[in-house]
C-alpha cells in the first residue's frame, strides 16, 4: 500500500494531496503545470515535501514528523522521465545495467534476468547502441528497462507516451499493461492525456491547481462509470470527496 | 636553454594539477547550488584573469612573503621559505590561470542535464558515482578545454612569477622569463629558440585539444555503427 499525503510550496502554486492506493496501475491525471510532477517527485525522493508523509507498505520513506525523510537511492522506486533521461554516453546495455552493480554484491536473487527484460520490451537487438540512434519507442522502452532491472518496489512514470507516434503509443500502452501484471508492483503513471488515462488507469486521481479534486477507485472503474465525464463534472456523488 | 623548458612544464603541468582539484570542487559546487552573494564570490573567483599579473604577484607577495601570514607560519612551523622556490612560481601560475579552469568546468557541469543525475539517484547510485560515471564524462569535453587553456596560460605566466619567484636560472627561471632577460641581454639567438619552442609547445596543446573534443564528443553523439563495439549479454 501507497500512502501519500504532503504539502509542497511551488512558485504560484501550493500542492496538497492525500491518496492511499495498492494494486494496479494509478494514473494522476490533470493539466500541465497541476502538480503532478513534484507528486512524483516526491515520491521518488528527488524533491522534498515541505511537509507530510509517504510510505509503502512498511517502508517510510518521508514523515515531517519524525523526520524522515529516505533519500533516494535508497527507495527502491524505479522512475521513467518524462524525457527519458538515458545517459547519453552510455550504450543501450550500459544504460540498462547501471542499476545493478550495488545490489548484485549482495547476492540478491532476481525474479528476471537481463535478457528477459530486454527481450520482453524487445530491444535485445539494440544493447550496443547510444540512445542518440534510437527511436523514441525504443528510448522508452530502454528506459522502462532500465528502471525495471533494479527491482523496484514501485515503478513511477511520468507521461510515458507522450512524446511518442500513434502506433508506438497503442503498442506501448499494451506493454505496460502486461509488464505490470508480470511485475506484480504498483504502477503510479502521470498523464494529462484522457485517451492514455482510460488505456492504462486502474485507478485514477483529478488533480486541478496542486489539489485532488476526484479519486475513481477501480471498483467504479469496473461499474463503467462515466469518467470523461465525471472529471468535468465533479465534484460527483460517488466519490472519495476529502479533498474535492 | 633545456632547463626553462623543462621547469616551465614542470611549472604548468603542478599549476593545471592544482587548478583541476580546487577548479572542479568550486565549479560543481557553484553550478548546483544558489546562495546569497554567489556573484560577489563568483566575480571573486574570476578577478585574476582581469587583474594586471603584477597587482596578483604584489598581492602574493603579501601573502606568502616572509612577513606575510601565510609566509610566516610556514618558516616558523617548517622552515620553509616559499617565496622565490619554484613552488612560488607553480602558485603564482595556478592563481592566474584558475578562472579559465573554472570557467569552463563550471559552464560544462551546469551543461549536464539534471534529470540524468536525478535518474542514477533513483537507480540506487551514490553521489560519489553519479559524479564520475555520469556527471564528469559528461563534462569532460568542457573540462578538457579548461584544462588545457589553464595549461597554456600557465606556461605564459610571467608578472606575477617574476615578483613572488624572481629570475633564478634553473630555479625558478621559465621560458617568458628567460625570453625577456635574453632580449635584455641582448642574446637574441637565445630568445628567437625559447619563443619558437613556446609557441610550438602552446599550439600543439591547443590544436591537440580542438582535434580530440571532435573525435570524443561525436563517438556518442552522432555515433555510428562502428561505434559498437560493446560485448554481448
Amino acid at each position: 500500500m501507497l500512502r501519500v499525503n504532503i504539502s509542497r510550496k511551488l512558485p504560484g502554486l501550493t500542492v496538497e494531496v492525500s491518496f492511499d492506493f495498492d494494486r494496479g496501475i494509478l494514473v494522476i491525471f490533470g493539466p500541465s503545470g497541476s502538480g503532478k510532477t513534484t507528486i512524483l517527485n516526491c515520491i521518488a525522493g528527488l524533491r522534498q515535501p515541505d511537509e507530510g508523509y509517504i510510505s509503502l507498505d512498511e517502508k517510510v520513506f518521508y514523515s515531517s514528523d519524525d523526520h524522515i525523510a529516505l533519500p533516494a537511492r535508497r527507495r527502491r522506486i524505479g522512475y521513467v522521465f518524462q524525457d527519458y533521461a538515458l545517459f547519453p554516453h552510455l550504450t543501450v546495455k550500459e544504460n540498462i545495467l547501471y542499476g545493478i552493480p550495488s545490489r548484485c554484491k549482495k547476492g540478491k536473487n532476481y525474479r528476471i534476468g537481463t535478457l528477459d527484460v530486454l527481450e520482453m520490451l524487445k530491444i535485445s537487438d539494440l544493447q550496443d547502441r547510444y540512445p542518440a540512434q534510437l527511436s523514441g519507442g525504443e528510448k522508452q522502452r530502454t528506459a522502462l528497462a532500465r528502471a525495471l532491472m533494479v527491482e523496484p518496489d514501485l515503478l513511477l512514470l511520468d507521461e510515458p507516451l507522450s512524446a511518442l507516434d500513434h502506433g508506438n503509443r497503442r503498442a506501448l500502452q499494451a506493454e505496460l499493461r502486461d509488464l505490470q501484471r508480470i511485475w506484480r508492483i504498483p504502477f503510479v503513471l502521470v498523464t494529462h492525456s484522457r485517451k492514455e488515462m482510460h488505456a492504462l488507469a486502474d485507478e485514477i486521481i483529478f488533480i486541478e491547481k496542486g489539489r485532488k479534486r476526484t479519486h475513481v477507485y477501480p471498483d467504479m472503474r469496473r461499474a463503467g462509470l462515466n469518467l470523461a465525464g465525471m472529471a468535468e463534472n465533479s465534484p460527483s456523488p460517488v466519490v472519495d470527496g476529502n479533498v474535492a | 636553454m633545456i632547463d626553462p623548458v623543462i621547469l616551465s612544464l614542470k611549472v604548468a603541468l603542478a599549476a593545471v594539477f592544482v587548478d583541476f582539484v580546487a577548479g572542479l570542487a568550486v565549479a560543481r559546487t557553484m553550478a548546483r547550488t544558489e546562495f546569497m552573494g554567489k556573484n560577489v564570490v563568483e566575480s571573486l573567483i574570476i578577478l585574476p584573469m582581469v587583474l594586471p599579473p603584477t597587482v596578483l604577484g604584489y598581492g602574493l607577495l603579501i601573502l606568502l612573503g616572509k612577513r606575510g601570514p601565510v609566509g610566516r607560519f610556514l618558516l616558523e612551523y617548517f622552515d620553509f621559505q616559499l617565496i622565490f622556490t619554484w613552488w612560488a612560481a607553480v602558485i603564482a601560475s595556478a592563481v592566474v590561470s584558475f578562472p579559465l579552469m573554472y570557467q569552463s568546468a563550471k559552464a560544462a557541469f551546469a551543461g549536464v542535464d539534471i534529470s540524468l543525475e536525478q535518474a542514477a539517484r533513483t537507480l540506487g547510485a551514490r553521489e560519489a558515482r553519479i559524479f564520475l560515471t555520469i556527471t564528469l564524462p559528461l563534462a569532460w569535453p568542457g573540462i578538457l578545454a579548461g584544462l588545457v587553456l589553464s595549461f597554456a596560460r600557465a606556461l605564459g605566466e610571467f608578472g606575477a612569477t617574476l615578483m613572488v619567484a624572481g629570475n633564478i636560472p634553473g630555479k625558478t627561471q621559465t621560458i617568458p622569463l628567460a625570453i625577456y632577460f635574453a632580449v635584455e641581454t641582448g642574446d637574441t639567438s637565445a630568445a628567437r629558440n625559447l619563443v619558437l619552442v613556446i609557441t610550438a609547445l602552446s599550439f600543439a596543446t591547443v590544436f591537440w585539444l580542438n582535434w580530440w573534443c571532435k573525435k570524443k564528443v561525436q563517438t556518442w553523439k552522432k555515433g555510428g555503427p562502428e561505434h559498437a563495439q560493446g560485448e554481448h549479454l
